[in-house]
Parts: structure tokens; sequence; C-alpha cells
């Protein structure tokens, strides 16, 4: 699917730094407290979800799972069992649905994209020289037409934060740009690796950039940089996300990754996204949650609801 | 919103999330069916016979019955508290008097979930606030104070700081427990003692804080907690052998004590009124600023004397502004002052009700266009709608009066000077907020503002060491910090 | 026939824990085998102050000023132990009194030591106090508790982080106090306590580069060889003046002013 904004795809690099050509077509890009905004975050994690609530937050999680494995390490036989869990998480309970999608490396996405075939769950691939980005853009182009190749349903794209922390925006909006056109079909997450940017300020401008450019989801974190997502983060950018809504009618999804391993984490995020964003957007289709570990936490406090009883490992697959 | 909608048909629908009730245990607080006044370290009945019911006013049920002072059972107290002084108390050894402020500070922490509860049910404000405001100032307030017990000569360098003797002390129902704190813990550190009087719609944790006083094992007198009506407070006002009268309520009520003092030689703080302008400036942190306007009158219902009322919008940034207003009071919830999901409480009284009501009224027939979110509000109990008036006039009643309640009034100006001058056009003088990111302006209009509290990037942070209390008709004295001490001292 | 007691071992406290010298020496007084630290010790407990010293000084003043608080309910639980160690119950209560007298301090500092200075000229000026970081104390060898704590308590109010040469002829009040310091919320390495020869390690910590103050109150005899390896990094050395005041936590401070332009 074309953008509509190929013909802004190629901006001028201007020597000695910042040029951002879509000044007039971006929202008010301002400034963001930290304070103030920290203690949004915090008043939303005091909320007190329970019962049917709770239940309900919980299985929605599950379904807005990007089940995750990045290490050098991985193999098919650790990606196949990765993906039968992904199919069916609690070897248990049946009712527990499947994940929205497994998220890995590009050399294991044959196997993955076997694996899920016709199991409604998607193969997301990173891309772009995954995780620092620090790569000739041609490169990092053709990685994107390769793993779209091989079957990919979404790329988890990285943007330069090289370039971004030296001003270079308009190299950062073409190389996504240049990504999105190579997506073809396939779903485009832009990774900003917030853990790296410094201030909610680039977190607000990096996001408003990368949704200007053409990402259908914007990612906190690659998961190999501390700090990955927070919940400060992830309220700021969906507050840029809003602001696009507001401004230009578009509708882009958003993923926390990396460094949310809890249920009750899981649901903290859940009540962020409710009251920045409402009901439209408690969907898969626009929040993912970028995880590994996390699954089983929130598969056990799944079980607790309906049984009582608080849960042991012993009773979950690790895959 | 088509494209949404669009969306809905092609995957499985968005979750519409309802959160379930989520109520914090009521079984942690016990009330007795009665409670008498606390003289002299003993729960005694009223000489006058006199006894009311206090009500809880998200239910409207009786929460217990609780005495009603009258001019013999003041005297009594007051008598308890001047017999402690002379016999004890402003003999004790400043280290010693700390001592029992730091033991009150610390049992207020460990009972913190309790009072926390009694809190919520006698003035409806949400446990979220009681829980994570009130109390732990509360606790803060008698920890810090306690330090100053006996460090009196660092205050004041160059000056005799001593006790004043008995002070009388007349307390509102917004922040009933923290604002006892504000009270008693200066006084006591400063060496008097106190005949303090609840407001008459919240006097459960004033009583359980005799418990606290208990449990700390304060000599008898020092602390006395004579509930009742404004004709208690009257008979406290007029009380001979009072040496120094704190007030905070009404302007009105204010100005009628400092003319009833008048000639007495009694010190007097008064902490009144107020109609706080909330300043936005077109370069402030949009979102942020919009989580300050709701916290600065939506807090506590918008029952607070430096609550940001007056909302003052640069032109510029009007429209963006007002529609993101609009969409966050959506997201309030109002209810259940026990659930802890609750933003937003009950009315304290009925009375309060009428008031704001009447005040809305008013906005509407003046010319104000109004807003109020959808909102379902439970049967019993008093509640109103968070609200916004656009539209408003400068010279209009809900511009310039004090409603105390979760209606805002939103103005509009171009210039920082003409910011300003809206800004300090009323006649009180308590709090304000402003918004801008540029460091030099927010200096130049703090500077310029007659305001006893303003507040930058930020709205309703109380902090024990920081001095509160107003300009003009919003009263004289401070509250909190070193300068707390001083009403509480005299001085060779 | 009356039962054994298990006796203490009176080791180091560094970094929170409790272990042996890393030369595995003691030395014997007031009758016990007390550890012997070395200039390896020296260096591991400096670490753990700088590595405490950041949380501490980022804490709010009011949390110093309740942790202080704790101590003082410690060590009043353990007056009894306390008293066997240094000259008896009076001065076990005195300091406990000094303890709760300088944890009062902490959150009003700002308020007596700094100011808002009205410069001529359109910018807002303040003066806030700051902890100078790692503070080296002698210890004085008597009152051997309420002469420590004397000095430790307002480098500690301030939010210094510290690490004590306890006396070499009266050790064990200042072990006693470490257990009630473990005991209370100050965090690991925020009060680090080196027992052993105070020629041995006073000169270490005297020298060392990443100590930003000595306290040489409690140093008694010459001290001019420590003053002058103070000056390697142009350390503040201290010294007490009052027996309690404010001004005491002063000696452990800096002052930082700050301007800001006022416009519209």
């Amino acid at each position: 699917m074309a953008t509509t904004l190929t013909s802004m795809a190629v901006a001028p690099a201007l020597p000695g730094g910042f040029e951002l050509p879509l000044e007039p077509r971006l929202p008010r890009i301002g400034s963001v407290d930290a304070v103030a905004l920290e203690a949004r975050a915090g008043e939303l994690a005091k909320r007190s979800i329970k019962k049917e609530s709770k239940l309900q937050a919980l299985v929605l999680a599950v379904r807005m799972m990007d089940l995750t494995t990045l290490e050098g390490a991985d193999t098919p036989g650790k990606v196949a069992a990765l993906c039968s869990k992904a199919i069916r998480p609690d070897p248990v309970d049946r009712t527990v649905p499947s994940v929205a999608a497994v998220c890995i490396y590009p050399n294991l996405v044959p196997t993955a994209r076997d694996r899920l075939r016709g199991a409604g769950v998607k193969v997301a691939s990173v891309a772009t020289a995954f995780p620092s980005g620090q790569a000739p853009t041609a490169l990092k182009v053709a990685e994107v037409r390769d793993v779209v190749e091989m079957g990919a349903d979404e790329v988890d794209m990285v943007i330069d934060r090289g370039a971004f922390l030296s001003g270079r925006y308009a190299k950062v909006y073409d190389e996504i740009c240049q990504v999105k056109d190579a997506c073809g079909a396939a779903h485009l997450k832009v990774i900003l690796e917030t853990g790296e940017l410094g201030t909610y300020d680039n977190v607000r401008r990096a996001s408003l950039l990368a949704m200007a450019a053409g990402a259908d989801f914007i990612k906190t974190s690659t998961g190999k940089v501390s700090p990955a997502a927070t919940l400060p983060v992830t309220l700021c950018m969906l507050e840029a996300i809003r602001d696009v809504y507001d401004e230009t009618g578009r509708i882009i999804g958003m993923k926390p990754a990396g460094g949310i391993r809890t249920a009750k984490q899981a649901i903290q995020y859940l009540c962020v996204l409710h009251e920045t964003l409402g009901t439209d957007w408690m969907t898969p289709d626009l929040f993912r949650f970028g995880a590994s570990s996390l699954l089983n936490d929130v598969l056990m406090q799944i079980r607790k609801q309906k049984t009582g009883a608080y849960q042991s490992l012993d009773y979950f697959t690790i895959d | 919103m088509t494209d949404v909608a669009k969306r809905k048909d092609v995957a499985p629908a968005p979750l519409e999330w309802e959160y379930a009730p989520a109520p914090e245990a009521r079984d942690i607080v016990r009330f007795e069916e009665r409670y008498g006044l606390f003289v002299a370290g003993e729960h005694v009945d009223p000489k006058s016979g006199q006894w009311f019911a206090t009500t809880s006013p998200a239910s409207e049920e009786q929460l217990a019955e609780v005495a009603l002072a009258g001019a013999e059972d003041v005297d009594l107290a007051v008598g308890a508290a001047r017999e402690a002084y002379e016999n004890g108390w402003s003999g004790l050894r400043p280290s010693e008097r700390a001592k029992y402020l730091f033991r009150i500070a610390r049992i207020l922490q460990e009972r913190s979930r309790e009072l926390a509860v009694a809190e919520s049910l006698d003035g409806g404000k949400p446990i979220k606030e009681s829980r994570d405001v009130d109390l732990p100032l509360a606790a803060a307030h008698f920890f810090y104070y306690a330090g100053w017990a006996d460090k009196l000569e660092y205050a004041f360098p160059n000056r005799r700081p001593r006790p004043l003797g008995v002070a009388g002390q007349i307390i509102p129902w917004n922040f009933p427990l923290l604002m006892l704190a504000w009270k008693i813990a200066p006084a006591l550190a400063a060496g008097n003692t106190v005949v303090l009087k609840p407001a008459e719609t919240t006097p459960l944790t004033a009583l359980l804080f005799t418990d606290v006083c208990r449990q700390a094992e304060l000599p008898p007198g020092v602390v006395n907690i004579i509930t009742g009506d404004g004709s208690t407070g009257a008979h406290l006002v007029k009380h001979p052998d009072v040496n120094k009268i704190a007030f905070t309520g009404s302007t009105e009520v204010g100005k009628a004590i400092q003319r009833e003092l008048a000639g007495t030689g009694t010190h007097l703080t008064l902490e009144l009124g107020g109609k706080a302008a909330n300043i936005v400036f077109d370069d402030c942190a949009l979102d942020q600023a919009i989580e300050g306007i709701v916290n600065g009158i939506y807090f506590n219902q918008g029952h607070v004397c430096c609550a940001g009322s007056r909302l003052l919008v640069q032109e510029s940034i009007y429209e963006p502004l007002v529609s993101k207003l609009k969409r966050r009071l959506t997201t309030l919830r109002v209810g259940d002052p026990l659930d802890k999901n609750t933003d937003v409480g009950a009315i304290n009284s009925k009375a309060q009700l009428e008031r704001i009501r009447e005040f809305v009224a008013s906005g509407t027939e003046e010319g104000a266009e109004i807003y109020q979110p959808p909102c379902r509000l439970p049967e019993k109990g008093y509640w109103f709608v968070p609200t916004v008036f656009t539209n408003v006039a400068q010279s209009s009643r809900i511009a310039q009066e004090e409603i105390f309640g979760p209606v805002l009034s939103v103005l509009t100006f171009r210039t920082p000077e003409e910011a300003v001058e809206k800004a300090n056009n009323t006649a009180y003088g308590l709090s304000a907020g402003v918004w801008t990111e540029k460091g030099s302006r927010i200096l130049w209009m703090t500077e310029r503002l007659r305001a006893g509290v303003v507040w930058a990037n930020t709205f309703n942070r109380f902090d024990p060491t920081s001095p509160f209390g107003g300009y003009k008709e919003s009263g004289f004295g401070r509250e909190g910090g070193r300068h707390g001490l001083e009403a509480y001292l005299t001085f060779d | 026939m009356a039962r054994l007691p298990v006796r203490k071992t009176y080791k180091l406290y560094i970094g929170g824990a409790f272990p042996r010298s890393e030369s595995g020496r003691t030395y014997e007084a007031e009758g016990q085998n007390v550890a012997r630290a070395s200039r390896k010790d020296v260096r591991d407990a400096v670490k753990a102050a700088r590595g405490a010293f950041a949380g501490w000084a980022g804490a709010t003043a009011y949390n110093r000023g309740q942790v202080l608080y704790r101590l003082a309910e410690m060590m009043e639980t353990r007056a009894d132990d306390l008293a066997a160690v240094c000259s008896g119950r009076k001065e076990v209560e005195a300091a406990v009194d000094r303890v709760v007298w300088y944890a009062g301090w902490a959150d009003k500092l700002a308020q007596v030591l700094g100011s808002s200075n009205p410069v001529a000229g359109p910018y807002f000026n303040f003066t806030v106090p700051e902890p100078t970081g790692v503070v080296a104390i002698v210890a004085p060898d008597e009152p051997a508790l309420d002469g420590l704590v004397a000095r430790v308590a307002p480098a500690l109010a301030g939010g210094n982080a510290v690490v004590v040469v306890a006396s070499q002829t009266y050790p064990l009040a200042a072990v006693e106090l470490a257990e009630a310091l473990a005991t209370s919320d100050v965090p690991g390495g925020v009060v680090n306590v080196l027992t052993g020869l105070r020629d041995e390690l006073a000169p270490v910590l005297a020298g060392h580069m990443d100590v930003n103050a000595i306290d040489l109150t409690g140093a008694d005899g010459s001290t001019t060889e420590l003053e002058r390896l103070a000056a390697d990094n142009v350390k503040r050395v201290v010294r007490s003046h009052d027996a309690q005041s404010p001004w005491e936590i002063a000696s452990f401070l800096e002052l930082k002013t700050v301007w800001h332009p006022v416009g519209a």
C-alpha cells in the first residue's frame, strides 16, 4: 500500500544539521514536562482493576502480545517451539486465545512462517540492522525487502539514533519512508529506542517524525537497552498519537517493548492506554506488548482469577 | 471517526472496558456510637446536653453522634489547656516536647489506612486522596514541626521566642485531619497548648486523633477537641483566656472574627478563601498543563481554598486547550469515595451542594457557556458533575466569587501583562498557577502575581516545609515552614 | 553449671555487611578480638560510600530525617547493649537524643543555611546547601559512643556518606552502633565502620583522592601529617566547634548559588 507521503521521501540533507521538512504538517511539537508526565503515569498505575475487568484485561493482554525471541543463539528449533506456544499459550485451558504475533530475527522468518501458517498469529521480523541501526541505508532497506519476501507480515525497524541525536532529522525521516516503501503490504513498526533518546521532548519529537514518515506503529524499544518501556514514556508516545489523530485523522498503533514482565504491569499499561486513547485503541490491531516472560505471568494470573489459587510456574510451559 | 468504525468490522472489536468496583475495606475503622468532648485527656459529655449527628455525604447514613459544645464546655476546655500549659507543657524540656510530636507522627503513619478510610467516609473525598495526600502530609507536618521544638533559637536569630499560651483553633471540612495537623503541630512545637474545634460536618478524624494522643501518652490538656457548630467557634473566639486564634475557613467568617478580636490583643492568623487564576501560556507543555488544570479545580471536588478556579488561557492556544480539557473531563470517575478508582468524590454537604448549584445557575444566566461530561451519578448522597464554563465575563459571579466546588471558569488573555492584570483583579490573593516552558517568564510572572503561593508548571503541591497563606482578603499569616512557627510565638 | 553464652564476633561494617578484614588480622581491645582493618578495607569502604552517596543525597530531606529517627529507635532498643560498651546508660540516652536532634534538622537546613539573594539586576538568585560527598571521620576515644555520634549524625543529616575510623582503644561502641545502623533504614554503604590501628588507617583516608572531607575532631596528638595529605585533593578539613548545632552540619556541606533572568 503506497503511502501518500512518498513524494516527501527524499528530503534535502542540508549541511550543519537540523531541518524538518514537515513542520506545517505536524502537530505542535512543544515540550513535555517530565515531572507532570511521570506523576500522571503514576496516577494511572494506581488504578485498581479487579474481578471481571481484571480477567478481561488479562485475556486482552494475551491477544496483544508479540511473543519475542531475539538472541544470537536462536535456532529453528527454538523458534518452532515458541510458535507452538504462541498458538496455544496455555497447555490446559483451551479458552486462552493465541497471541498477536511472534517477533524474531530475519533468519528465522521461514521457520516461523511455516509453523504459523493458517494459525492467525502474525510473523513480525526485526530488520534494519537491529538493534543498533548503524549500517548503510541501502543495506537496511534491502534487509526489509528480504524479510517481506520471506513471508513476514510485520516489520519492526529501528530509527538511526546516531542521526537523530546529531540533529539529522531528515535522514531519519528519509530512511523510514524508504523502509515503509519496501514493506509493501507488511505493517511497519518504528522502534524509537526511547532509552537512548535522553528526554521526553525527544521521544515526542521522534514519535511525530516517525508517524509523519509513515509508521503504522511506533514502538518504544529493542529490549537490548535499559531502560526499555516505561509507563511515562508510553504515555508520552500515546499523547503524540492522539495529537496526530486529532490533526490528521490517521490512526497509528503503539507497542511498548522490553521490561514488561508481570501481569500487574501489563494491566497498568492498559489503563494508560484506556484513559489516553479510549476504547477504540483497545485492540491488538493498535496496541501490542513486546515481551517474552510476560506471557506466563499473565497466564498464571488468568488461572488464578478462574480458580482462586495462586499459581506456580511448574504448571506452565517455557515454550 | 469513520476509519476507526471501519476497522471495527474487520478486526475483533476493541474492548469496551468497564472497571469493576474496587472498594477499600471499610471495616478497618470502627466508630463509636457517640463521642463526647475531649477535655483534659478525657472524653466527657457536654454540659450543653446537646448532640448532633455526623453523616456520610456519599450515602447519607449516620456515622456517629458528636457533642455540641456550648459556652460552659468551651470554658472548661480552655481551662484545661491553661492548666496543662502552666503546669507541665511550657516547663517541659523542648527536646522532650519534640519527642511527643515525633511519636504522634509515627502513630499517624502506623494508623494511616484506618484514618484515611474514616476521612473519606466522613467528608466524601476519594480514598485515593485521603490515603495518598491527606494522611502522608498530616504525618509529615508533625514530623517537621517536631524537629523545630528544640531549635527555635535558630529559626529566629537574635530574638527570644516564647510560646503564647493557649491557642484556639478552628478548622474547615475540606481537609479535616490535615488542617488539624497544620494547626496543632506548630502550636505544640512552639510550646503552646490548644483547644481545637473541627468543622461541623467532619468531626470524626479529629476524634480519632484523640486516641493517637492517648497512644503517644501526650499529657492531658495539651490537646483538647471540642466539637460543635458555628456557635462553638464563636464562644472560643470570644473567650478571654485564649492568647491566640487561628482560623481557616470562609472570608466572611474570617472578617467577623477579626472584628470580634479588635482591641483585645489576641494574636490572630486567618487562612480564608481564594479565586486563584491558573494562567496557561501558548508555550506550555500542553498535555501536562491539562493535568494541572484538572488537578487544580477537581482535586478534592474543588473544595480547596487555593483551587485554580479561574483558567486564564492565552488566546493563541485556546481552541486546542479547551478541546483537550473537555475530552479529559470524560475520563474523570465520579462516585463512591471508598472506591479506589474514584477521582472525584461527594460534595461535603447538602448545603454546599445547594450553593454550587446556585452558582452554576448564575453562570448560565450571566451568559457563560456550560460544559459537563456525560456522568452517571449515584442515587443517594450529594454529587456534582465536574463543570467547565467558557465565554465567562470577568465581572460575572462565577469569575469573582468563590464557588468551592468542581466548577471551572475559563477566560482568555493575550499578553503576560494582561494575564497579570486579570489574575490580580480580585479581592482574594491566596494562590496562582503559571504554565510556560520559559523560565524567565515564570519568574517575571511570579514577581508580579499578588498571591501567597505561586505554582509554576504544577498545582496543588503542599509540603510541611513550604509556607502557605494569602495576600489581601485571603487572609494573613503563613502555615508551614520556618515562617509557620511565628504565629505561635512571642518575642522579646 | 552456668549456661555458656554465644559470644559476638566484632567485625567491620562495610556496604551494609559485616565482613572480616581482608587481611585476616585482628587486635585485642576491651578484652575482645576486634577486626584490624587494612588499607584495602579502607579502599573498599570508600568505594561503598561513594556508591551509596548518590542515593542518600538524592533522597528527600524528609526521608533522611525519618531514617535518622529510625536509627534513634534502633539505638533506644539496644540501650543496654550500648551502655555496656560506653560509660553507661546516661551516655546512651544522650546519644539517642542527639540523633533525634539531628534527624529534625534534615528538612530545615535549606531554610536556615540557604537563601534567596537580592542581586542588583533582573535575576532570580538563590543559594542551596548540598552534601559534600564522602566524609572520613576519625572517632574520638571518649565518650566512646556519644563522641562518635556527635560527628556522624551531622554528617549524615546533611546527606553525606561516611567512613569511620573507630577509636582504637574503645572500638566496641562503634561496632554496636553499626549494628543499630544495619537494622535501621540507613542504606548499606552510607555509613561504614573500620576498626583497627588509627595510625594505619587515618593516613590512608586522609590521602584518598575520592574522599571529600575529613573530620579530625577525634584525632588527638599532631594532625599535621593528616592535614598535609588532605591537601592532595583539597579535602575539607573539619573540626567540631559546638557540641551540637546546625553549623556542625554546615561544615560538611557545599553551597550552590544559581542565577536565572527574570523577564516576560
